[in-house]
């Protein structure tokens, strides 16, 4: 005689039902969850962000040049050589050297010569990127590696 | 035997057209009030409607015709839509090539983009007043909240649509506003970053990857915004709005006042008016469908309700009409802009996001997280909450008089009127206080990025709007009252800066007075 005041047993075609019911929802929500890895890119379609910008002597000391198609201004300085991204660090607009330094078109970011936020929406300074040397002596700039402010390459 | 049979073809084959058109329509003709309802629920697309409807239902005043407007809208734009990619090719190399081909050598492809281009624009208008409409009326009190939460789903949609269409010509207007777009996205890295853990913790840059499937705006953008604009998103507004409707009719047609129910036929006991839909009469309806809250044909005076056929017809067929009109007038008198291809070296300046998200951009110009996200995300939950905050019994106590009666009564109208003050002073203020004074970052020049992006203007507009909302429902004891405040500030408030977003503002999003006074390069 089962005790009254225990709980009454799931009947098994209730657990049946039950257990298929729940195979069947997590199936599908495993199926959606990894087809929505599909749309999440593993190799990225693009050029490398590494390219190479020309021998050292062609940037003389004092000259700022702006790489066509690259978004990236070389400063060569008495210090060395930088690269600086000339991309907006607010929403991606590029910005404009001006004598001051830079502004951005789309919602007047300013910066100064350094890349450094002087005023606007921008949440900080332009990104100053990493110079090394490949071994045909040519300096590469790697567009995804940023360094400190006031890094500069030397020789 | 055989010239029986022959004759017999003969017969049939005169009667053709009569048993065709037996066969494909199953009423006589729509004389009598029966063959009228049958018109209406014998047929597939048109038993979305009841088979008979109120009056103060087809009165401009009662709808303004805005939804019917929108659904001509969607349906203009699903016809011109599938016209256009007869010729368009979403490849980044001939996508701008194809738009010119459209523009000048496809037959009538100019003035097809042009309808398509306009009815766009039109549809986010009618959306956004369709909503006016329903708030204001109180439509969106029980039985109703669910439906106002799919039209806010299908606002979203609207608005995802319009902008997924915007990348396609691949123009320099395109990319640089859906450029922006993609970077609002990805600017919770501006939190993570003021916080120094985007190294670990990257949700902007992961939205950003899955919109574009790159870093930057490219074929995979264009190939991803096709699907969405053509596909993805169309189907799912279609589903979203067959809900919407069948949700109309059950929960009881139109929002409109209580009306004294003469004792008769069908009427409920007098002092006993339907205020939850649980009490609400339910009358098993010919089609075996139990409809809440008040119908046409339960609990009212049938002399207060016409058949739908042809009488709604007809006048959704007026409000469709008068919206292609306007969509053919704007399309032959107006050329759909189409700016020089793409250059991601160059940004357009001012780089302009499509007119409904220049409000956006306003905000976006102090930080793009809390103005580009936060923000909207905040006042889209914001209206997708009002029928849950609010559920004030409309036309119960004599307080409110809806639903169905704009602002529910004078209060309401009064309570609009100085929200429109208020919401519309505090947002010329979030735009005149930045621009004559400068901002946190001027006063401040170290001041941690963290402050600027927890105090600016459109966190600030947002904060002052939620408060007189509350001081209105103190003073007024009305959640009704409340929400009216809330959502005529926002509403003012969007106004004001997508006037200020789209007209005022220059290039390197200086302030300009008129675009005359813009400096000439």
């Amino acid at each position: 005689m089962p005790n009254r005041l225990e709980a009454e047993p799931v009947p098994r075609r209730d657990f049946l039902g039950l257990a298929g019911l729940w195979t069947a929802g997590v199936a599908i929500l495993g199926s959606l969850l990894g087809m929505l890895r599909l749309p999440n890119p593993r190799v990225l379609p693009e050029q490398s962000s590494r390219f190479s910008i020309g021998h050292p002597e062609e940037f003389a000391a004092g000259s700022k040049r702006i790489l066509p198609g690259r978004n990236v201004e070389v400063v060569s300085t008495e210090q060395g050589i930088a690269a600086v991204s000339l991309v907006c660090t607010h929403l991606g607009c590029i910005v404009a050297p001006t004598p001051e330094g830079y502004s951005c078109p789309c919602h007047g970011s300013r910066f100064g010569l350094a890349g450094e936020v002087r005023g606007g929406p921008a949440p900080r300074g332009l990104p100053w990127l990493e110079l090394s040397r490949a071994p045909d002596g040519s300096l590469v700039v790697d567009g995804k590696r940023e360094v400190p402010p006031h890094t500069y390459f030397r020789g | 035997m055989a010239s029986h049979g022959l004759s017999e073809f003969w017969t049939n084959l005169k009667r053709l057209p009569r048993t065709f058109r037996a066969s494909l329509v199953r009423h006589g003709q729509t004389v009598s009030e029966r063959s009228r309802s049958q018109a209406v629920f014998g047929n597939l697309f048109l038993h979305i409607h009841a088979t008979r409807t109120h009056i103060r239902s087809l009165r401009f005043s009662t709808t303004l015709a805005m939804g019917v407007a929108t659904v001509s809208l969607f349906l203009i734009l699903a016809a011109t839509g599938i016209l256009l990619m007869v010729y368009y090719k979403p490849s980044v190399e001939a996508a701008y090539a194809s738009m010119k081909d459209i523009h000048y050598v496809v037959p009538t492809g100019r003035f097809i983009r042009n309808i398509h281009r306009w009815a766009a624009h039109l549809m986010v208008i009618s959306v956004m007043l369709h909503m006016c409409r329903v708030f204001y009326a109180g439509s969106y009190k029980a039985p109703r909240e669910f439906n106002w939460l799919l039209g806010m789903g299908l606002f979203v949609v609207t608005l995802a649509l319009s902008f997924s269409g915007y990348l396609l010509p691949w123009d320099q207007l395109a990319y640089w506003a859906v450029t922006i777009g993609a970077n609002i996205a990805a600017s919770p890295r501006e939190v993570t970053d003021a916080l120094g853990i985007t190294a670990y913790f990257d949700p902007g840059g992961f939205i950003r990857q899955i919109l574009l499937g790159a870093s930057e705006v490219g074929q995979e953008a264009l190939t991803r915004f096709y699907l969405l604009h053509v596909m993805v998103l169309p189907i799912g507004l279609a589903a979203l709005l067959g809900v919407h409707f069948w949700r109309i009719r059950k929960d009881g047609g139109l929002g409109r006042p209580a009306t004294p129910t003469p004792a008769g036929k069908g009427a409920a006991a007098p002092g006993t008016p339907p205020s939850r839909p649980d009490e609400a009469p339910r009358k098993t309806f010919g089609l075996m469908c139990v409809v809440r809250d008040s119908t046409p044909a339960t609990n009212l005076d049938p002399a207060d309700t016409v058949p739908s056929w042809p009488y709604l017809m007809r006048a959704e067929l007026v409000v469709f009409m008068a919206t292609m009109l306007a969509c053919v007038v704007l399309g032959l008198l107006f050329d759909a802009p189409l700016t020089e291809m793409a250059n991601a070296s160059v940004p357009e300046n001012p780089a302009k996001a499509p007119w409904y998200f220049l409000g956006l951009q306003e905000m976006v110009s102090y930080s793009a997280f809390m103005g580009g996200l936060a923000v909207p995300t905040i006042v889209v939950l914001g209206l997708s909450l009002i029928p849950y905050l609010d559920r004030e019994p409309e036309g119960a106590n004599g307080a409110l008089r809806g639903p169905g009666v704009y602002f529910s009564g004078p209060r309401g109208k009064r309570v609009a009127l100085w929200s429109l003050v208020f919401g519309g002073v505090m947002a010329v203020l979030a735009v005149a206080v930045p621009v004559n004074f400068g901002w946190l970052r001027s006063w401040f020049p170290t001041i941690p990025q963290l402050w600027i992006i927890l105090i600016n203007p459109a966190t600030l507009l947002t904060g002052a709007y939620a408060l007189w909302s509350l001081v209105v429902l103190r003073r007024t004891g009305s959640t009704r009252m409340g929400a009216i405040a809330l959502f005529t500030c926002f509403l003012i408030g969007f106004v004001i800066l997508t006037y200020v977003g789209s007209e005022l503002r220059g290039p390197n999003w200086d302030f300009f007075w008129s675009s005359s006074s813009w400096p000439v390069h």
